[in-house]
Parts: structure tokens; C-alpha cells; sequence
């Protein structure tokens, strides 16, 4: 049934500790899905260079075959090689798992073509590009992803979560949520629902260009937005449209560089509670996560079928 | 079981299966003097008083303790801090006052005969689900499909609602006092929804039976609603219910619709109105 959380503080410039509130609600929600856990984080935006979250290899290939460890070091090769032959600069890089990487680089070429020849690799996948967008995801519940990750200390913005129950695709990383709305930098998705005209519109956006990494019909929804944005279309807009363009029962939540946004489908079908703010919105599947965050009785509203709503930082 | 055995029902050669091990199943038989208290319930005096602090306990510790003290008499009850937690207030099949000083989250107060239950704060999804008898009053607003297969009693909420609000509902009343969302009333058969704002898509959508009224708009009715037309009678029986729990509607009471079913289905109208509340 999987849960979806998001949360955005408003005028904060970045330091609250989104990882551990972030981590708090997601642990709530472990009951709705215990295969998977994933965050969207919007650190403090910086304009210059690009964070670039990736993978090399699923976490499950690690414990089995007898030349992983060296296909994931000569795979880490491949990828460096290939950035530096496209001119993309390397500024940072840090490793919080074996097949995980973070990189802060710096690139003037477009992002997609970067994506693409890196993906080319095997068993490399790139999970997010943004100037402030990073997104970690992985087996496990949120407190085993939040301290493989170190995400405890993660000062940001905004965010979005989701804890997965594997139904239509498998247990691995890229069948996790959330999704980047490749080719855009700091965009990312989280669904909790099943979408029932997926091969359908999905064979139609492929043909437009897209990729999709998985076999989850949740990625879709991201790749719409992309789709949709690139066509030079608002985010809320664009979420308004999705609701008659998706078929099935969901609930998603979209963020941006500075934006946070929520759909649900024409039935209100699957759980939507949000608290609402001055200083912050909070949104989950069930208002217990959002109660992870407040020690007393707090104002919450389901929202209604269609509804779409957007917030700002 | 030498008395059950004697019992017209086995006479009958039903309820041969021998009882052993553990089992909910028990069968009463029409000779018993009394044969209307549950497993489980109890006497309560409610003017014993005791609460509870549910900040770090289960919602299995927290319907526990409830059990242990109406086992020890308490029939007054008031638990903090709850937590918006699930499944808490439930099977409770007799008198009692429980108050909760919080929100409750999915499930919460289901299935429950005969308590009066106040929540000060918000409940989420199916809140009263399968109610038989009492009250259940929330302050607050309620998630979707609350009141849920609610078979009698009353359940209010004085704010908003999410969608199929009394969905499968079978007796009892299902008061709102802001709005509710789409498919409110689907598959209704029996009991009345008192709507005080407006009603979202498909309002009574397959309804078999039994009446809504709605004070505001209504964004579209549902496949066999139709507007019934308001009598004295209905306008007294809102009003007198109404104020029983301190609700105003926007636009006055005089100024509420009625809808009720439209459908004539083949088999449930050729039936005698004691037939129809067997199949119900």
C-alpha cells in the first residue's frame, strides 16, 4: 500500500533538519511498506554545481558473485572516465555504500546527454541531478536507509519520502521511489496508488524520448511532469492535467528546487492528511507521521478527490 | 455443551461440531433468560472516573487498559495523548463515557455498541466502522469513508469529511458538520446522513435505501439518487437532532434537500418491508 510523506518549511533559508524529520515520519509509516525506503532532500541550493546521486550496482548484487566488488570499482572508473572526457568538472565526491555514490560536479554541457552516457554504463543508474535536490534510496526501513545514508544531519528546505510495498515491480533500488523527473534538475516524485493505463502512456512518452529506468508505474508520473515541464508548463498545471491523464487510484506528491505539490485521483481513493502552517506544511499518508513532529494536537484535512494543491518555500 | 445439545437447534441436526480449543463462536438459544450482553462487555458505574496517559503505549496496550479498567468498574475513561494512533476505542460493547484529549488515526472507535465517545481532536479514515449503538462526537474533521458499513447510533463530526462518507451504511445516523467528499452515501441501505455544508461527486451513488440531507451544494448526484421532498416531519427531526450536538447548518434548516434512492430493483421492492430487513 506504501506511504508518502512531504514536508516544506517556509523562510528558513535551509536549516532546518529535514533528514531526521523526514526520517521520523517515513519510520511512522513503516507498517505501510517495510521493501523500501526513499528520500527526496533539498539541501541549500547552490547555482554553480550539480549533486549527482548514483548507483553502480543494486544493493542485493553486493552479497552475491565472486567479482562484484571489483566490477563496482571498475564501474566508479568508467564513470569518472566519462565525465572527464565530456569536461564535466569533479568538485566532491563521497561514497556512503559501495555501490552508492554522491558527486558535486560541475557541468556546462546538457544534463541529459551526461545522464545518458553514464547510464550507458553497466549497472549505473543515476538517481537524481539538481543543485539542491538529493535523493537516497534503498532497502530497508527509514531508520536502517537514514543511518546507512547519514541522513540525521541532512539540513535543508523541503522534502519528500516514501516507504515502499512492492506490488507491481520488484524489491531493488530502482524500483524504489522517489523518481527524478529525468532530464530536470530538482525534480522528484513520490506515488502511493497503482496507475492502470501505465504501458499505455508510457509507450507514448518513450516515443517522445523519455527514459524509464524501472518497471514501476509510479516513475511515469514523474516522467510526465518532465514531459510536461519541458513543454514549458507550471508544475501545478501540469499536476492538474496528470489527474485526467492518469487512470487508476493514487495519491503523489511533487517536488521542486522550491516548490511541494500534491495530487490525488478523481475517487480520493488512497489517504492524503495535511497540516498546514506559517512556518511549515507537512503531508503523509496518515497523520501519525505528521504527529512524529508535534508533541500536541495538531489541525489536519484529508483533501478531496482531483485536488491538487501547491506550496512554495 | 449437554445443554446445548439439548437445544432445538441441534434437534434440528445443526451445530454438531464438537467445541474445543479456542473460539469466538457461541450460540444462544431463544430460552435463555438473558441472552443480549456480549463476550467482553461489562457493568460500569460512570461515575467511577480514571485516565490514561497513551503517549508511549500500542494501541494494543492502550484498548487493553481500556478493557481492564471497564473490568474494574470505571465508566468514565479519558485518555491523553493518543497520538493520532490506529485502531484505538475499539469493540467496546457497552455503556461507557470515553473521552479522548486527542486525534485518533484510521480505524479508530469501530465496531463498537454502546458507548458515549468524545474525540477533541481529528480522526483519519473509517472512524465508527461498523457501529451498532452509542455516540461518537468529534470535534474535529474525519478522514474518508467514515462511518463505514455503520449500522446504528449516531456519529458526528463537527467539521469536515474526506469521501464515501457512510459507505454501505445500514441504520443509524451520520451527521457532518462541514462538507464531505465524493461517493458520500454509495451503497447506502438503511439509516439517515445529515450533511450540513456541501457534497462532493456522486452523492448516494447506488443507493438501496435510506435518506441524506444536505444543507449546501452538491457537486453531482450518484446513479439512483434522487431529491425527495422535505416534510414537517423531516425539518423537526433535523432540528431536534441537530441541536443535540450544538450543530448550526449555513443556510438554515428549512433550507435543506432530501434525497433518497430511485432505484427500483427487481427483487429488493416485491419485498415485504420485515423481508427487506432481513436482506439488508
Amino acid at each position: 500500500m506504501c506511504g508518502i510523506v512531504g514536508l516544506i518549511h517556509k523562510n528558513n533559508g535551509g536549516s532546518e533538519n529535514v533528514g531526521s524529520q523526514m526520517t521520523s515520519m517515513l519510520q511512522a509509516l513503516k507498517h505501510r511498506g517495510p521493501d523500501s525506503t526513499g528520500y527526496a532532500m533539498y539541501g541549500k541550493s547552490n547555482n554553480n554545481n550539480y549533486i549527482m546521486r548514483f548507483k553502480v550496482a543494486e544493493s542485493e548484487d553486493v552479497k552475491g558473485g565472486y567479482d562484484i566488488h571489483t566490477k563496482i570499482s571498475k564501474r566508479i572508473d568508467e564513470v569518472d572516465s566519462r565525465l572527464k572526457s565530456l569536461g564535466v568538472k569533479i568538485i566532491s565526491k563521497d561514497n556512503p555504500t559501495e555501490y552508492s555514490l554522491r558527486y558535486e560536479v560541475s557541468i556546462s554541457k546538457d544534463i541529459k546527454n551526461v545522464v545518458d552516457y553514464l547510464e550507458d554504463i553497466e549497472g549505473v543508474e543515476i538517481l537524481s541531478v539538481g543543485h539542491s535536490l538529493e535523493l537516497i534510496k534503498d532497502l530497508g526501513d527509514a531508520n536502517v536507509v537514514s543511518n546507512q545514508y547519514k541522513l540525521d544531519g541532512f539540513k535543508g528546505t523541503h522534502g519528500i519520502g516514501h516507504t515502499r510495498m512492492a506490488t507491481e515491480s520488484d524489491v531493488d533500488i530502482s524500483s524504489a521511489h522517489p523518481y527524478w523527473a529525468y532530464p530536470f534538475s530538482d525534480i522528484s516524485v513520490v506515488h502511493n496508488g497503482q496507475l492502470t493505463n501505465y504501458w499505455t502512456n508510457r509507450r507514448d512518452l518513450e516515443r517522445r524520448g523519455h527514459r524509464f529506468s524501472s518497471k514501476c508505474d509510479s516513475e511515469l508520473i514523474a516522467v510526465y511532469i518532465a514531459d510536461k515541464m519541458n513543454q514549458g508548463v507550471d508544475l501545478e498545471t501540469a499536476m492538474k492535467d496528470s489527474v485526467k491523464y492518469l487512470d487508476g487510484v493514487f495519491t503523489y506528491i511533487v517536488a521542486t528546487k522550491d516548490q511541494l505539490g500534491m495530487a490525488k485521483d478523481v475517487m480520493a481513493a488512497k489517504p492524503m492528511v495535511v497540516y498546514e502552517s506559517e512556518d511549515m506544511i507537512a503531508l503523509a499518508s496518515e497523520e501519525v507521521a505528521i504527529r512524529t513532529l508535534f508533541d500536541s494536537q495538531i489541525d489536519t484535512f484529508d483533501p478531496y478527490h482531483g485536488e491538487v494543491r501547491v506550496w512554495k518555500n | 455443551m449437554e445443554k446445548l445439545k439439548n437445544e432445538k437447534s441441534h434437534e434440528m441436526g445443526l451445530h454438531k461440531e464438537a467445541l474445543k480449543g479456542r473460539t469466538q463462536q457461541r450460540f444462544f438459544s431463544a430460552e435463555e433468560g438473558e441472552n443480549l450482553t456480549y463476550f467482553n462487555s461489562f457493568d460500569v458505574d460512570t461515575s467511577k472516573k480514571a485516565s490514561i496517559d497513551a503517549k508511549n503505549m500500542t494501541p494494543r496496550e492502550i484498548n487493553t487498559k481500556i478493557r481492564e479498567l471497564m473490568q474494574q468498574g470505571f465508566g468514565d475513561i479519558t485518555i491523553d495523548n493518543p497520538m493520532s494512533r490506529h485502531g484505538v476505542g475499539v469493540g467496546i460493547l457497552n455503556r461507557l463515557n470515553l473521552t479522548f484529549n486527542d486525534s485518533l488515526g484510521y480505524f479508530g472507535c469501530g465496531l463498537i455498541d454502546g458507548p458515549n465517545i468524545h474525540i477533541k481532536g481529528r480522526v483519519g479514515w473509517s472512524c465508527g466502522e461498523n457501529m451498532m449503538a452509542g455516540t461518537v462526537v468529534i470535534e474535529k474533521n474525519a478522514g474518508s469513508t467514515f462511518g463505514a458499513a455503520i449500522r446504528g447510533g449516531d456519529l458526528v463530526c463537527k467539521g469536515s469529511v474526506g469521501a464515501r462518507t457512510g459507505i454501505d451504511q445500514k441504520g443509524g445516523t451520520i451527521i457532518v458538520g462541514g462538507d464531505t467528499g465524493a461517493f458520500s452515501g454509495f451503497m447506502m441501505q438503511r439509516g439517515r446522513m445529515i450533511i450540513c455544508g456541501n457534497a462532493g461527486l456522486n452523492l448516494g451513488d447506488s443507493m438501496y435505501d435510506g435518506t441524506i440531507y444536505v444543507g449546501g451544494e452538491i457537486e453531482g448526484l450518484g446513479v439512483d439518487c434522487v431529491q425527495g421532498e422535505m416534510t414537517d416531519l423531516d425539518i423537526y427531526y433535523l432540528s431536534s437532532k441537530l441541536d443535540l450536538y450544538g450543530i448550526k447548518t449555513p443556510n438554515g434548516i428549512e433550507k435543506m434537500n432530501k434525497y433518497v434512492s430511485g432505484k427500483q430493483l427487481w427483487n429488493y421492492d416485491k419485498l415485504e418491508p420485515s423481508e427487506k430487513k432481513l436482506v439488508l
